[in-house]
């Protein structure tokens, strides 16, 4: 049995019915539960004036910290512009077989890009982020499969041409904690 | 599986340290981190890395004096070079210096990931090189065994893998098949390359002869004898020895062998000295050396002595694919020898040279076009510059009157002595037949 439980914790603004849809699609792809909740964090600490960014190896060991006992695996969900020191921006990361992880959805609207805005592209998006970041939290690492979520991508178009779901590899070496 | 690329990382900040750690690891990477180079020289001492990614400003030895230092261990070494202080100065330097990259901090995930994996195309194309060098190596010496069909090329796998054991080989195939080519294949991509290939064509001598040939002799030993003479076995000490034509040898001869290849010892004849030789011993036949054994024309023992690898070498009629490339062989070969300008073939030729059925295989194949230049228009090789209408080498008979007693032969026991129907069938006259029975002197079996 598996006994692995997964707590979704949002910081910041995230629309009405989001964080629902995304928790019912994470449910979906791992058969494990799902726990969403809003957190408080004041984000200006993690701020960095010289970027304009918010650092998101600081982040991350902030979600470790906060990980709920019983939630094996938690999730920091962030409406801000991550970055980590060698790369220009990151739409998350995570710690690979870890217990926590954070993504954002700063940079998945079109609004971004000059585009005209496509909720339907953007929610999309977000949930194929969040599940390949709680990928590599359940011990995947990056796949070539074009069409699985642990698909690297490093612009909006690339996380487009995958699926949300994982290929049978990935799948079969989803690493759960079982009794 | 592809083999993981291994990474080492070099930084002083340990966020950068961990952010591509994190990063690589992701991509299935094998990552180590150094936080100076003086800790990654150290484990570059006991560990080797694909990529080496190392940050230019460090405190105490800076990257690029460690770039020099990686380099001077390890020429080929991929090391990829970071900062957050771009410079041109300092690119072009670590660039000079044998960098394989320069990526400005803090660099774009997708330019990351292209350089790691142009590095790892690097890797890929310098071990393929790597291989294909050694397969260059292993396989030297076997220009002269022409062809592309899945039949040669069976055989040069079979030289490929038999080639660095010390097996004996038995090398069967018809006359003009290109044996001793084989043979010296093998002893030319084998660790006995350095030293002779002895060949001894056994058909060609008495049994005297040949025991003097492989033993050697000592001064009048036997009239004639007038010095010592070392013998082929000798000769072939640390190299190999190619016994054509096994089959022809007499059975004391056949006795003395088996003696030889089990000790690895024998005495010159006429002399009493043992002498000790380490050679490979590599034999050919035309003969069918099994069916030898069973009607107790070749020892069996020796059989399985020499036995040990069989490569059967096909005949030409069986590798048909490989004509135009052969004859493209020959005509360069004798145009050059000639100094002629290279010839071509007329296609009707070559679909000719590709029906026709080559008894005497490539030898033949070989003196057919050796023939054509010499009589042809020194241009195309045509259809009647090649003499396809006769065979020239016929297995089994030497001369015209042998092929027609033999066939005659045959037709005769076909039809039951019948001289009707074995007139008709060969569509000549009874009285020519009988004529032909009477010259030949064949007698009906009783």
């Amino acid at each position: 049995m598996k006994t692995e439980a997964i707590t979704l914790i949002s910081f910041g603004y995230f629309e009405k019915g989001l964080l629902s849809q995304i928790e019912k699609d994470v449910s979906a792809e791992f058969s494990v539960a799902v726990y969403t909740r809003n957190g408080h964090l004041d984000l200006t600490e993690f701020y960095d004036p010289g970027r304009n960014q918010y650092d998101a190896n600081r982040l991350l060991k902030k979600i470790g910290e906060l990980s709920t006992t019983g939630a094996s695996k938690t999730l920091g969900l962030f409406n801000v512009d991550l970055f980590i020191p060698i790369l220009t921006y990151i739409y998350g990361q995570a710690f690979l077989n870890g217990c926590c992880g954070i993504a954002s959805v700063f940079r998945l609207k079109n609004e971004r890009y000059g585009l005209k805005r496509n909720d339907k592209v953007f929610v999309d998006r977000f949930r194929k982020e969040v599940i390949h970041e709680l990928g590599h939290m359940f011990g995947l690492i990056h796949c070539t499969n074009p069409v699985c979520v642990m698909r690297s991508s490093t612009y909006v178009e690339d996380i487009d041409q995958k699926s949300h779901h994982f290929c049978p590899n990935c799948r079969a070496g989803l690493q759960y904690g079982t009794e | 599986m592809a083999k993981k690329i291994s990474i080492l990382i070099v930084d002083d900040e340990a966020s950068v340290r961990d952010s591509l750690y994190n990063w690589f690891i992701e991509d299935g990477y094998l990552v180590k981190c150094a936080q100076d180079a003086k800790e990654a020289l150290t484990i570059l001492e006991s560990e080797s890395f694909d990529i080496i990614l190392a940050d230019i400003k460090m405190p105490g030895m800076d990257g690029l004096e460690m770039l020099k230092r990686i380099k001077a261990l390890k020429q080929d070494a991929i090391v990829i070079m970071m900062t957050a202080f771009a410079t041109v100065d300092t690119a072009v330097q670590a660039l000079k210096d044998g960098a394989f990259d320069y990526i400005t901090k803090p660099f774009d995930p997708d330019d990351l990931s292209h350089l790691i994996r142009n590095a790892g195309k690097q890797i890929m194309l310098a071990e393929e090189n790597e291989v294909l060098k050694n397969k260059v190596v292993l396989l030297e010496n076997v220009e002269d065994i022409i062809g592309q069909s899945e039949a040669i090329r069976s055989v040069l796998q079979q030289v490929e893998s038999v080639a660095q054991s010390n097996a004996s080989v038995i090398i069967t195939g018809e006359s003009g098949t290109g044996k001793e080519l084989v043979a010296r294949a093998i002893h030319s991509n084998s660790p006995r390359k350095f030293f002779p290939m002895v060949s001894v064509h056994c058909g060609a001598l008495s049994e005297s002869l040949l025991e003097s040939e492989l033993f050697g002799h000592e001064k009048g030993a036997f009239t004639g004898a007038v010095y010592n003479r070392k013998g082929r076995f000798e000769m072939a000490d640390n190299g190999t020895i190619f016994l054509d034509e096994i089959a022809t040898i007499s059975t004391k001869m056949q006795v003395e062998l088996l003696r030889v290849l089990e000790t690895k010892k024998f005495v010159r004849v006429g002399g009493h000295k043992e002498i000790s030789s380490d050679f490979r011993v590599i034999c050919a036949t035309n003969r069918d050396l099994k069916t030898m054994v069973e009607e107790g024309l070749f020892r069996e023992d020796l059989y399985y002595r020499l036995n040990v690898v069989n490569i059967d070498v096909p005949p030409l009629r069986e590798r048909l694919e490989d004509i135009p490339l052969l004859v493209d062989y020959f005509i360069r070969k004798y145009c050059t020898s000639m100094n002629r300008p290279l010839m071509s073939v007329e296609p009707a030729a070559l679909k000719k040279l590709e029906e026709f059925p080559f008894p005497g295989n490539i030898r033949e194949l070989e003196n057919m076009i050796e023939r054509a230049i010499v009589v042809g228009n020194g241009k195309k090789i045509t259809v009647k510059d090649l003499p396809l209408g006769k065979t020239i080498a016929s297995p089994g008979f030497e001369s015209l009157s042998d092929l027609e007693k033999n066939h005659i032969t045959q037709i005769l026991a076909k039809y039951n002595w019948n001289i009707s129907s074995s007139a008709k069938a060969l569509q000549v006259d009874r009285v020519t037949l009988y004529n032909k029975i009477k010259k030949y002197d064949l007698k009906q079996p009783k």
